[in-house]
């Protein structure tokens, strides 16, 4: 049978985290189930900065009939973000390409109106707390982001996503696997009221495409087209502080003011004070905890960022 | 057999391990590393039987791979972009050896700047080395294209080393269900490597790669390599038909997809290609007549055929995810001279450059590129070459610029 016009037959979903939150896994996972219940899958994750904590997405998309589409995801049915603060982060792209018919699974407490009103966004969007619901290691939110779309996708059986995670973990042994079976099957029947709500989408018509633009490319003289930044310090405009899952705080009446912390911090983000206390600079501190490694007198604690006062919900990405 | 999802790096892994693999020089690079360390772990556990060693650069790794190749083993190993680039002086030298192994090489754009994200500028600067070129478009090409690369190195009358492609991130951290051949069947299509007289062993010493001065020598030598190159030609379908008699894929040099009865034709390789495959079943459906001519086989080059598909197109529309500098597109190229001379009436040929450093071809650009080539059907004249790169891109690039404190003077241009 011939195609029909744009065919509502692919399913595009887009998993965000941090790394080291399993958002490959959680793809993996999703594409090893829809594997199982016979489409065809395409599965993959995209990097940025390969570092803990950084935002990262992966993306999977499948289909009855073979996949051609190929790359990142543009116009996603389903998107699922794991950890909330990466929604104040314009260059995460969380919401890229979010349109009326896309599905938004956000792992959150807030309340439904107030994320739809304080993201602007139209369509339909799910907010589930994973640890009110059980989740107690952030390690495992990837199986319970897994199961949660699996379930709203509504064509993937409990089975076969307890096939898909025995498939994709076998690797790290039978506890673990364990974990996460408990937590996605979990995650899975907590939103049985949803099943279903992701619908593929139509892809692009030929008939009635956006004009992507193209530019008449311009010449420029090297002064200005050499890949080189003149401006000094520009990194201080980027807070790496918005990667740090966990932060060190300092414990000022144990520190000793051997300034080894100042010293090991890889990114000057550590700074002595007068009296040569270090003062922490959370806009750039990447969370690597070195310092709480390094420090003698045991003066610097880890702390979640989610249990610093607020957190980081509010912050805006200059 | 059996069908799992693979990504192209595990899949290129699975090749090299179906094709009884017995050495494997090695040095890492992204985003090809996981190649090298499947195989290290399979080794590591005793799935497969087969020696690795780490050198300390490509120049190396190249170089051994060459020599065992030489001493009558069957020799596998992979890299990317830059290695690629280092070890570029030895590709054409053990080239020359006529000592045959296959090397898988995942596209990377190349410094400067520096990138991690694909474009073929890394492989096609290997186009005139003597290694022959398969491009890959998915994941089961690449675990296919090694069995076919290694019939096809080992050839005896083609006896050259190949290169089997395939785009970062696109298809090398990309899964996609790939079947796994039995080993039993690989067997029936790849025998054992026979390395002929062209075997080193200390007990019976040969010199290899002799000098030549005069360039008569030099000639002989050079010309018979080209010869034995385009030879891969027939080769190549000979091998391709035994695979489809035993695995049921059929490969050919050059995939057409709905040419029969299209007036508008996409010329592409890699995994870009899967992209301008959906665009035509698009355009198609809003009436336009569509196709897509893919060469799997760049070196050698398939002239004849790809001269036959072209043949009473209208338009042609080729991609070039390359730029030589100060040319062009090399595809662009390459196609416009397999056209030139033919009697009768030829296609408009327009170039697109697009997908440089992992920039992303959308569907909308593919339409573009389709109505601007059938435009210049009309106008009866091929369009000057393009750049796949959007207004908001530029206005992307002046932001950057404006962060990294480039400074523009009184009048020029911010927009």
């Amino acid at each position: 049978m011939e195609k029909d016009e744009g065919s509502p037959s692919l399913y595009r979903i887009r998993f965000h985290g941090r790394g080291g939150q399993g958002m490959k896994t959680a793809s993996r996972i999703l594409g090893s189930a829809l594997f199982q219940e016979g489409f065809q899958v395409q599965d993959a994750p995209r990097y940025g900065a390969e570092r803990r904590g950084a935002p990262i997405f992966a993306y999977v998309r499948a289909s009855r009939d073979p996949i051609n589409e190929r790359g990142i995801i543009h116009a996603p049915d389903l998107v699922i973000v794991a950890d909330e603060t990466l929604l104040s982060i314009p260059a995460a792209g969380v919401l890229h390409g979010v349109a009326a018919a896309t599905v938004l699974l956000v792992n959150s407490g807030e309340n439904v109106e107030s994320l739809q009103a304080r993201l602007n966004v139209a369509g339909r969007l799910i907010a589930f707390a994973a640890e009110k619901e059980g989740l107690h290691d952030l390690r495992y939110v990837g199986a319970a982001c897994a199961g949660a779309a699996a379930r709203l996708i509504g064509v993937i059986s409990r089975s076969s996503l307890e096939v898909a995670i025995r498939d994709e973990l076998a690797h790290l042994g039978d506890a673990i696997i364990k974990n996460n079976l408990q937590l996605a099957l979990g995650f899975y029947d907590l939103m049985a009221p949803h099943v279903g709500v992701v619908t593929p989408g139509r892809g692009i018509s030929a008939l009635d495409y956006r004009n992507p633009e193209w530019v008449d490319f311009p010449f420029e003289e090297a002064r200005l087209s050499v890949p080189a930044v003149f401006a000094p310090g520009t990194s201080a405009r980027l807070k790496t502080g918005l990667w740090r899952t966990e932060r060190p705080v300092l414990d000022p009446d144990l520190c000793k003011r051997c300034s080894l912390c100042a010293t090991y911090c890889p990114e000057n983000a550590i700074t002595l004070d007068r009296q040569g206390y270090p003062n922490i600079d959370y806009d750039h501190c990447k969370g690597c905890l070195l310092c709480v490694e390094q420090c003698p007198a045991h003066a610097m604690r880890t702390v979640p960022e989610h249990d610093t006062a607020g957190g980081r919900k509010g912050e805006e990405h200059s | 057999m059996k069908r799992i999802l693979l990504t192209g790096n595990n899949a290129a892994a699975w090749g090299a391990r179906l094709a009884g693999v017995e050495y494997v020089p090695a040095f890492p690079i992204t985003p090809q590393t996981e190649i090298i360390e499947t195989l290290a772990y399979w080794i590591d556990s005793g799935e497969i039987d087969c020696r690795m060693t780490t050198l300390e650069s490509e120049h190396s790794m190249i170089t051994a791979a060459g020599a065992a190749a030489a001493t009558g083993v069957r020799v596998f190993t992979a890299t990317s972009s830059q290695g690629l680039l280092y070890g570029m002086e030895m590709l054409y030298t053990v080239a020359g050896w006529r000592a045959p192994f296959v090397m898988v090489n995942v596209s990377r754009g190349l410094s400067s700047p520096i990138t991690l994200e694909p474009d073929h500028n890394d492989i096609l600067a290997a186009r005139d080395s003597g290694f022959l070129q398969i491009h890959c478009a998915t994941c089961q090409e690449v675990l296919d294209g090694i069995l076919l690369a290694y019939r096809l190195a080992e050839h005896e009358k083609v006896r050259l080393p190949v290169l089997v492609n395939m785009d970062g991130f696109y298809l090398s951290f990309t899964r996609e269900p790939v079947e796994i051949p039995d080993a039993a069947a690989v067997r029936r299509f790849l025998s054992g490597y026979d390395a002929e007289n062209i075997r080193f062993r200390a007990g019976a010493p040969l010199s290899e790669a002799v000098a030549v001065l005069g360039g008569t020598l030099y000639s002989y030598f050079r010309y018979e390599m080209h010869l034995a190159a385009l030879n891969g030609l027939k080769a190549f379908g000979e091998i391709a038909a035994d695979f489809a008699a035993i695995f049921g894929r059929e490969y050919r040099d050059v995939e057409g997809y709905r040419t029969d009865d299209a007036e508008l034709v996409f010329v592409m390789i890699g995994s870009f290609a899967t992209k301008a495959k959906e665009a035509v079943d698009r355009l198609r459906d809003a009436g336009i007549p569509a196709g897509l001519v893919r060469p799997i086989l760049l070196r050698p080059f398939p002239r004849e055929r790809i001269r036959n598909m072209l043949a009473g197109k209208k338009g042609v529309a080729v991609i070039d995810q390359n730029l030589s500098l100060g040319m062009g597109g090399i595809l662009h190229a390459e196609i416009s001279s397999a056209l030139y001379g033919v009697a009768g009436s030829q296609p408009i040929v327009a170039g697109f450059i697009g997908g440089l450093g992992g920039r992303d071809i959308s569907a909308e650009e593919f339409y573009q590129m389709a109505n601007e080539t059938l435009q210049a059907v009309e106008e009866g004249h091929a369009p000057p070459p393009r750049l796949l790169f959007a207004r908001e891109e530029l206005a992307e690039v002046r932001r950057m610029q404006q962060i990294a404190g480039v400074t523009r003077n009184a009048g020029e241009s911010h927009e």
